[in-house]
C-alpha cells in the first residue's frame, strides 16, 4: 500500500478528482495549505506600504491505494497538474503500514478504494 | 448662503402662519414654495447618492471574497467619472437643444444662458439630481461583469456612457426629444425604469456577449452551477440601501414637495411594489427549487422597485402591488432563463432589465387618467372601464416604442464602445488572474488580507497570553454572591 501526497495548484484538482473517479480511485483527502518553494511570492501594497506574502495557497491531496495503482494515481496527477511554470508542485509516495475500515473493522488492501462501482457515487 | 436663506424662508413662512397681519412683509408664497422644492430635490439626491453603497454591497455580497476590493474601486471610479462627465458634457446632451441631442449647458455655469434662461439655485439642483442619475444608470451596467473584467474597461466605458449614452436616452424622454412625442404622445418614465434602468441593462448586456461567463460557470456538459457570492448579509444590506435611496429616486423626481401632494403618493406606491417584489419572488422560487433562496427575495425587491419606477408618479396606490408582485414573478423566471447561457452574477439583466421593462409598459396598462401627462392616455384598464379603448392601446404601444428605441440606441453605442475596448487594451483579464481574484492582480491587494495570507506572515500572529487574563469583576461578585438555595 502507498500513500501518495500531492501538493498542486487549486484549479487542477476538479480534473483530477474526475479522472481518478473515473478510473476507480473516488477515495482521497484534500486539505488547504499554505507553503514556500520556488515559485516568487506575491507582494501585496496596502495604502502605499507593501507587504511579501511568501507562503502560497496550494491544495494537497492524499490518496491511499494499493501498490499496482500508484503509478495510474501519479500519472494522473502529472497530466493534469503540470502547466510547465513554477509553481506547479510536487507529489512524495509513502509506504503505508496497515489501513483499516471503521465501520467494519475489516483491514488489508481490500477496504482502500472501491474497485466494483458499487459505491462509487454518480457524477 | 443658500442654507441661511432656506432658513430664512422657514422662518419667514413660521411667521406666517403665526401672525397673518404681518404675512405682506414675508417672501411670497411661491418663492418659499421654490425654496422648499430646491431643499428636497437636493434631499433626494443625497438618497440618490448613497444607492452607489446599495450597489456597492449589492455586488460585493455576490462576488467570492477574492474580488471584493475591486468592487469598491469601481464604484469610487465610476461614480467620479460620471460626475465630472455629465457636469462637462452629459447634462448639455441630455437637456434643450433639437429632437435628438441638447445643444446648451455644457460646462454647466451659475447664471449662465440655457434656452433664454439664467441658470439659478433649483436649475443647479436638478442638474446635479440628473448626475446621480447618470451615476445609478452606469453602476447597473457593471452588474453582469463582475470578476472577470479589467479595470480599464470601466474607465473608458465610464466616460461614454457619462458623455453620451446616457444623456441620449434622457433627452430623449425628458429633454424633448423624439421619445418625448411620438404620434402626438409622450412616452411616460416617471423616474426612469426605461431612462435610468432598462438603459443600465442593455449596457450590461453588450458587455456580457463579449466578455463571456467566467470560468467554471458552465461545466463540460454546458450546464449552469452556481458560484455562490460570499456574503448575503452585505447582499442584503445593499438591497435594504436601495430600498433606502429609492424614495429619493422616485419621490424626488417630483423636483418638489408640490403641497405634499404627489411626493407621497410616489412615496407609498414606491414601498408597496417593493414590498411585494420581495414576497412574489420569495413565492415564486419556493414553488419552483422548494427553498427560500436569500438572494432571490433580494432580487424580487429590487425588481418591484425597478417596475415601479416608471408607474410611481402614474398609477393609483391598488396597481403598486400589482406591478411590484409581476416583477417579482418575473425576476425569478429571468434569471433561471437567463443563467442557462449568459453569466449574470447579480441579476442585473432580469431585476433591471426585464422589470424596468415591464414596469414602463405598466403605465399603459394601468396609468390613471387623474395622474397622466396633459397629452397621454391613461391605462387600457380605464379604456375598458369608462375611456377611449383605442386610445389607450395606443399610449400602450408608445410605451413599447419608448423601450425598443432605448434597446436599440443603447445596444448598438455600447456594444461598439465594448468592441473598441475589446479590440485595443482588451476586456477580460488573463485566466490565470481570473482564478487568483480581481483583488490581487488588478489592484495588487486583498480585499480581506488575512483570508488569503496567513497571520504569522505579517509578523504579527495572534498567540495565547502567557498570562491569562483576569477574570472580568462580574463574574468574581456572581461567584462570591450566595446562591438562593443557601
Amino acid at each position: 500500500m502507498k500513500k501518495i501526497e500531492a501538493f498542486i495548484r487549486h484549479e487542477a484538482f476538479e480534473p483530477i478528482r474526475q479522472e481518478l473517479l473515473e478510473r476507480g480511485i473516488p477515495s482521497l483527502s484534500i486539505s488547504e495549505v499554505k507553503g514556500s518553494g520556488r515559485q516568487k511570492g506575491v507582494v501585496e501594497h496596502y495604502r502605499g506600504a507593501s507587504l511579501t506574502v511568501n507562503m502560497r495557497p496550494k491544495l494537497k491531496i492524499e490518496c491511499v491505494v494499493d501498490d499496482s495503482e500508484r503509478e495510474l494515481v501519479v500519472e494522473t496527477v502529472l497530466k493534469h497538474a503540470r502547466t510547465g511554470s513554477i509553481g506547479d508542485g510536487k507529489i512524495f509516495v509513502l509506504p503505508v503500514e496497515e489501513a483499516i475500515r471503521i465501520r467494519t473493522g475489516e483491514e488489508g488492501g481490500d477496504v482502500l478504494q472501491s474497485h466494483e462501482g458499487s459505491e462509487v457515487p454518480s457524477g | 448662503m443658500t442654507k441661511r436663506l432656506s432658513l430664512a424662508a422657514l422662518m419667514a413662512l413660521i411667521a406666517c402662519l403665526a401672525l397673518p397681519s404681518i404675512a405682506a412683509a414675508a417672501p411670497s408664497a411661491a418663492s418659499v414654495k421654490e425654496q422648499l422644492d430646491t431643499t428636497w430635490v437636493v434631499v433626494a439626491a443625497v438618497l440618490v447618492l448613497f444607492m452607489q453603497a446599495g450597489f456597492l454591497f449589492l455586488e460585493i455580497g455576490f462576488s467570492r471574497q477574492k474580488n471584493v476590493g475591486a468592487g469598491v474601486a469601481k464604484i469610487l471610479v465610476n461614480l467620479g467619472i460620471v460626475t465630472l462627465a455629465w457636469w462637462a458634457v452629459g447634462y448639455g446632451i441630455a437637456g434643450f437643444g433639437n429632437d435628438f441631442f441638447g445643444t446648451d449647458g455644457f460646462l454647466f455655469t451659475f447664471n449662465m444662458d440655457i434656452d433664454g434662461a439664467r441658470v439659478g439655485g433649483s436649475d443647479t439642483a436638478l442638474m446635479l439630481f440628473g448626475m446621480l442619475f447618470a451615476a445609478v444608470s452606469l453602476a447597473i451596467v457593471w452588474g453582469t461583469t463582475l470578476e472577470r473584467i479589467k479595470f480599464g474597461a470601466y474607465v473608458i466605458y465610464a466616460i461614454v456612457f457619462g458623455a453620451l449614452i446616457y444623456p441620449l436616452v434622457a433627452h430623449g424622454v425628458y429633454g424633448g426629444g423624439l421619445l418625448s412625442d411620438v404620434a402626438g404622445k409622450p412616452v411616460m418614465d416617471f423616474a426612469g425604469s426605461t431612462v435610468v434602468h432598462l438603459t443600465g441593462a442593455v449596457g450590461g448586456l453588450a458587455a456580457l456577449l463579449l466578455l463571456g461567463a467566467r470560468r467554471g460557470k458552465y461545466g463540460p456538459d454546458g450546464k449552469p452551477r452556481a458560484i455562490p457570492g460570499h456574503s448575503m448579509p452585505i447582499a442584503g444590506l445593499g438591497v435594504l440601501i436601495l430600498w433606502v435611496g429609492w424614495y429619493g429616486f422616485n419621490a424626488g423626481s417630483t423636483f418638489g414637495t408640490g403641497g405634499g401632494e404627489l411626493f407621497a403618493q410616489v412615496a407609498l406606491n414606491t414601498q408597496l411594489a417593493a414590498a411585494a417584489g420581495a414576497l412574489a419572488a420569495m413565492a415564486t422560487i419556493y414553488a419552483k427549487t422548494k427553498s427560500m433562496d436569500v438572494g432571490m427575495i433580494g432580487n424580487g425587491a429590487i425588481a418591484g422597485l425597478v417596475a415601479i419606477t416608471a408607474p410611481s408618479g402614474y398609477v393609483e396606490f391598488q396597481w403598486a402591488p400589482v406591478i411590484g408582485a409581476l416583477a417579482g414573478v418575473l425576476v425569478v423566471f429571468g434569471i433561471l432563463a437567463i443563467d442557462k447561457k449568459l453569466d449574470d452574477p447579480v441579476g442585473a439583466l432580469s431585476a433591471h432589465g426585464l422589470a424596468g421593462i415591464w414596469g414602463t409598459l405598466s403605465i399603459g396598462l394601468f396609468g390613471s387618467p387623474r395622474l397622466v401627462l396633459d397629452d397621454a392616455s391613461p391605462g387600457i384598464w380605464y379604456g375598458i372601464t369608462d375611456g377611449d379603448f383605442a386610445a389607450t392601446l395606443g399610449q400602450l404601444g408608445v410605451q413599447a416604442v419608448g423601450v425598443v428605441a432605448t434597446f436599440i440606441l443603447v445596444f448598438v453605442l455600447s456594444y461598439a464602445t465594448f468592441a473598441a475596448i475589446k479590440a485595443t487594451i482588451g476586456l477580460r483579464v488573463t485566466e490565470q488572474d481570473e482564478d487568483a481574484g480581481l483583488d490581487i492582480t488588478e489592484h495588487g491587494m486583498y480585499g480581506y488580507p488575512e483570508q488569503f495570507i496567513s497571520a504569522e506572515e505579517f509578523g504579527f500572529a495572534s498567540v495565547t497570553p502567557a498570562t491569562p487574563p483576569p477574570k472580568p469583576a462580574t463574574a468574581t461578585s456572581m461567584a462570591s454572591r450566595p446562591s438562593p438555595q443557601a
